[in-house]
């Protein structure tokens, strides 16, 4: 540090960020975690103990809820990918110029655009009086009605498109920094279509892939609006429980606990990502 | 694969095939959405019995517009309040933040840029529990040492700005890092030779370069706070935002007013979203 | 018409993007074991040329034949060719030997085999033992022999270079051409090389062809090139020239008199007469072609002499020069001879220039 006043303003620059990390991000999970090894014993009375953790475990419901939010974030996850990636590389090498713009700009307008009314749009599509059902009787394959809402497969329809997004743009960015020429090379040295694919774009998409991968899978887990509302009441998504248990029955207790299950999954999830893939979470998430 | 790449006509038909679902299957909802804004009937739902706009401006019931509809441009009014709040808040800090991770080198910086990171792998849902339970055990600390009424520590709107606030200033940080990173210190260093002063630098060269940043994370924050509902939903009080209000009423039954507050959040945010992106690009 | 000992041949190749024509009729054959280069301004073809040898760009018409097999329709992946892309295009994400070994992983060679190889050919680029370091981690003229071994070690017919020594500092490309030319011996491969610095393809070829807008001027030994080029364009483009603009004042068999637009005369001797009296044409004179002498007697009669003043002394070490200006005013530029006995020659200075008739090129003007 050259002067006193550059030290001032250095600690002016840190106050902040200092202020809003430690006082809404550490605190609050440090204060969540406390709260979820206390024990109700009587009215405003508490023990240390992990009896919340041990109601989880032992209780099916919960537990099985949690594993199923899991698999069904992982495969929305891996859905996503799936879709996405061929989008991504079809604006990001295939098309040039305006057309490139406009595709990836109809990629982003239902980003901008609040989760309810995607929700909602695919609710009046699926629902048993919906677009979809309707347009079917009128066909002539169905006879009557279908219910295509409150089932796993639309939450999966809705989580993947609440999603998709998230997986397509940082997949665009990563694929256009790609120089067209390395493809090239490798088809000049022989390689093939898939050789290609496995040994140097997938490579070069990897931080990409990865940090898409992170946040569709956090917002899959963390999701609360597509698996009530396109999964209907019975959907048993982990967000649900902990809102009951806070909302509903005012257990925060338990719910910390659960919500404290959640973070910790979610983070594992990530760090694995990250230990599997080589790559890092400032390298990952800091580009998007 | 690319373009200078030869490659058989039918796998170039299926790609192109396989684009276009694609994009049909992202405007679908939303389309819907908007076509039955204007239907005249009670239902949002098939079949159409005809166009009309008087969900926009009806005054009968059941036909009574969204411009009409008391709670709806209250919690507009609502969700705008916060939107604002967390934009100024997020900004302002993201602001200060891309100057540190930028302009100093300190101990424990790789640290606190994974720290910054955090927010945005944390779960929503997750956020808005801790900061409740949070501000509540200091609530209930404060009010039995000292015997008053804390309220803004219970949920309530100023819950639910901290909340926003808490992730979207992440975002805010990496946009304005972003442009400050491209900043040339010799342009500062310039101003300085001819005898400006470091924060006169500063305010005259600096802000105004990362000026369409700062704009572009401002709009990105409103969008952002106007659209949340996880971290909302667990801080919110009586006066509920925009997202909250819909989520209510959709869960009682659904009526084409939501269709069209839907098709007017659409257009405004398709319209900012699009501000967002070109505003940055007319000023390089 | 396929001469069977060449490895490349072309027939009458052309290329249209709507509406724009890249590369136009061009013909050429590159025998086997040559060192092949395309020479021309950006924007002539060129790369386009090498990339529909490459088979990233597809010929309107013509044909392409390699060891004469025709490579129309034939895609980049099957063809016996291979490229040294402009940046090299090295894979960032592989390390060199996976760089290296790509082309043979993708034919199937066992792993051992592969290890083997890549060894191999990075022991004759001169870069044993490298296999295991990223691609960072190289100068820029290692990086340049990984891009060229990783080519090699697939033994392509034909190995195509796209302007490979561009990115590197002067320094580096002095000592690449004549490494480059040596690795080329000692692959005993055809190389087609394009570039527009004069330099390298002067250095290094067997044959050099020099394009514009799209059509091969001339085909030729570097020397050739030089020494006899076959058009304006050539000998502007090839080497440094004076230009001199004229008219011809009288024919007398190989012998022209020309006079310039400024008025002064001078004689020209030409191999085969096409002029006439009257006719406009352009006058190219080699800088080393001119003499200087400090006196005008011991001048042969038969040269054309003429007084100047020094208007400028360009210090450049071997290369030093002088610009002169003569009665008529035209600047003419006049390599400074090596023996040093005009080290000591200053702005305004006179001297005498003189220039034997068949050391000039002349040319019908163009019509533009």
């Amino acid at each position: 540090m050259k002067s006193d006043a550059s030290k001032l303003g250095f600690y002016l620059l840190l106050a902040p960020i200092l202020l809003w990390l430690i006082v809404l991000i550490i605190l609050p999970h440090i204060g969540l975690f406390m709260v979820s090894i206390s024990e109700k014993v009587g009215p405003r009375e508490f023990e240390t103990g992990f009896g919340n953790y041990a109601a989880f475990f032992g209780e099916p419901l919960y537990w099985r809820t949690f594993a199923r939010t899991a698999i069904m974030s992982i495969l929305a996850t891996a859905l996503t990918l799936i879709l996405g990636f061929p989008i991504a590389y079809y604006i990001a090498k295939l098309t040039r110029g305006r057309t490139k713009t406009t595709l990836f700009l109809m990629c982003m307008i239902p980003f901008w655009v609040s989760e309810l009314v995607r929700t909602f749009g695919w609710m009046i599509l699926l629902r048993e009086t919906g677009v979809i059902s309707t347009t079917l009787q009128r066909l002539g394959l169905v006879s009557g009605p279908v219910e295509l809402l409150y089932n796993d497969a639309a939450i999966m329809v809705g989580l993947v498109y609440t999603s998709i997004l998230f997986m397509v743009v940082p997949l665009v960015t990563t694929l256009d920094s790609l120089d067209d020429s390395l493809i090239e090379a490798g088809y000049d040295l022989g390689g093939t279509s898939s050789s290609i694919m496995r040994e140097i774009v997938i490579p070069h998409a990897m931080p990409g892939i990865v940090s898409g991968c992170i946040v569709v899978f956090m917002l899959s887990l963390g999701n609360y609006l597509t698996p009530i509302l396109l999964g209907g009441k019975d959907s048993l998504w982990f967000t649900g429980m902990i809102y009951t248990q806070f909302i509903t029955r005012f257990n925060w207790e338990l719910g910390s606990a659960l919500g404290f299950l959640l973070l910790a999954l979610s983070s594992a999830i990530v760090f694995l990502g990250l230990k599997l893939s080589k790559q890092s979470l400032s390298n990952t998430m800091g580009r998007t | 694969m690319i373009p200078t790449v030869p490659r058989p006509a039918f796998a170039k038909w299926c790609y192109r095939a396989y684009v276009t679902v694609f994009f049909i299957y992202l405007a679908l909802p939303l389309t819907v959405v908007c076509i039955f804004a204007f239907n005249n009937s009670v239902f949002p739902s098939p079949p159409w019995e005809g166009f009309t706009v008087a969900w926009f401006f009806g005054t009968e019931a059941p036909f009574i517009g969204v411009f009409h509809e008391r709670p709806i441009l209250r919690a507009i009014g609502t969700s705008t309040f916060v939107a604002l709040w967390v934009s100024g808040l997020a900004v302002a800090v993201g602001t200060c933040n891309a100057f540190l991770f930028v302009r100093h080198e300190f101990k424990g910086k790789a640290l606190l840029y994974m720290l910054m990171l955090l927010p945005l792998i944390i779960p929503g849902v997750i956020l808005g529990i801790s900061i409740l339970v949070f501000s509540s055990t200091i609530a209930n600390t404060l009010e039995d040492a000292t015997g008053l009424w804390f309220d803004g520590l219970r949920p309530g709107l100023i819950l639910v700005i901290l909340g926003q606030f808490s992730f979207i200033t992440t975002f805010a940080t990496l946009v304005i890092s972003a442009r400050l990173q491209k900043f040339d210190p010799s342009l500062e260093e310039a101003a300085l030779n001819l005898g400006a002063t470091q924060l006169g630098a500063i305010r005259q060269i600096t802000l105004p370069f990362l000026m369409p940043a700062i704009l572009a994370s401002a709009i990105v924050s409103v969008l952002m706070s106007f659209e949340n509902f996880n971290t909302t939903l667990m801080l919110v009080g009586s006066d509920s935002p925009l997202t909250i209000t819909m989520f209510d009423k959709l869960k009682q039954g659904s009526t084409p007013v939501l269709n069209a507050v839907s098709l007017l959040l659409i257009v405004i945010s398709a319209v900012l979203g699009l501000f967002s992106l070109f505003f940055p690009k007319s000023k390089r | 018409m396929t001469n069977i000992e060449s490895d490349l041949a072309c027939r009458d190749l052309t290329k249209d993007f709507d509406g724009f024509r890249a590369v136009d009729h061009v013909s050429f054959d590159v025998p086997k074991g040559s060192f092949f280069s395309i020479l021309g301004p950006s924007g002539c073809g060129k790369t386009t040329l090498l990339r529909m040898i490459a088979g990233f760009q597809s010929p309107s018409s013509g044909d392409l034949r390699i060891k004469g097999r025709s490579m129309i329709g034939v895609p980049p992946n099957r063809r016996p060719v291979s490229m040294v892309f402009q940046h090299l295009a090295l894979f960032p994400t592989m390390s060199i030997g996976d760089n290296v070994g790509f082309g043979l992983r993708q034919r199937g060679v066992g792993r051992s085999e592969i290890a083997r190889r890549v060894e191999e050919v990075l022991d004759r680029v001169g870069l044993p033992g490298v296999s295991a370091r990223r691609t960072d981690q190289l100068s820029g003229g290692q990086k340049q022999r990984v891009a060229i071994a990783r080519c090699m070690v697939l033994e392509p017919d034909v190995l195509l270079l796209d302007e490979p020594l561009g990115a590197l500092d002067l320094k580096l490309r002095e000592h690449m051409k004549v490494e480059l030319k040596s690795l080329q011996a000692a692959f005993d491969t055809t190389f087609v090389y394009i570039t527009h610095d004069q330099s390298e393809a002067l250095v290094m070829s067997d044959n050099i062809a020099v394009m514009n807008q799209g059509r091969f001027e001339q085909i030729g030994a570097p020397h050739e090139v030089y020494h006899a080029p076959h058009t304006a364009f050539v000998a502007g483009f090839v080497g440094d020239a004076n230009r001199i603009d004229a008219r011809v004042s009288a024919v007398n068999g190989h012998f022209l008199t020309l006079t310039s637009a400024a008025s002064t005369e001078m004689k020209v001797k030409v191999a085969d007469n096409s002029l006439s009296v009257g006719q406009g044409v352009q006058v190219f004179l080699r800088p080393e072609a001119i003499e200087l002498s400090k006196t005008s007697k011991s001048l042969d009669g038969d040269h054309n002499v003429s007084q100047c003043t020094v208007t400028s002394v360009l210090f450049n070490g071997a290369n030093s020069s002088v610009i002169v200006r003569d009665a008529g005013g035209n600047m003419i530029n006049v390599a400074m001879p090596q023996t040093g006995s005009f080290a000591d020659l200053h702005a305004g200075d006179m001297v005498f220039t003189s220039w034997h008739p068949n050391k000039a090129r002349c040319y019908p003007l163009a019509r533009a």
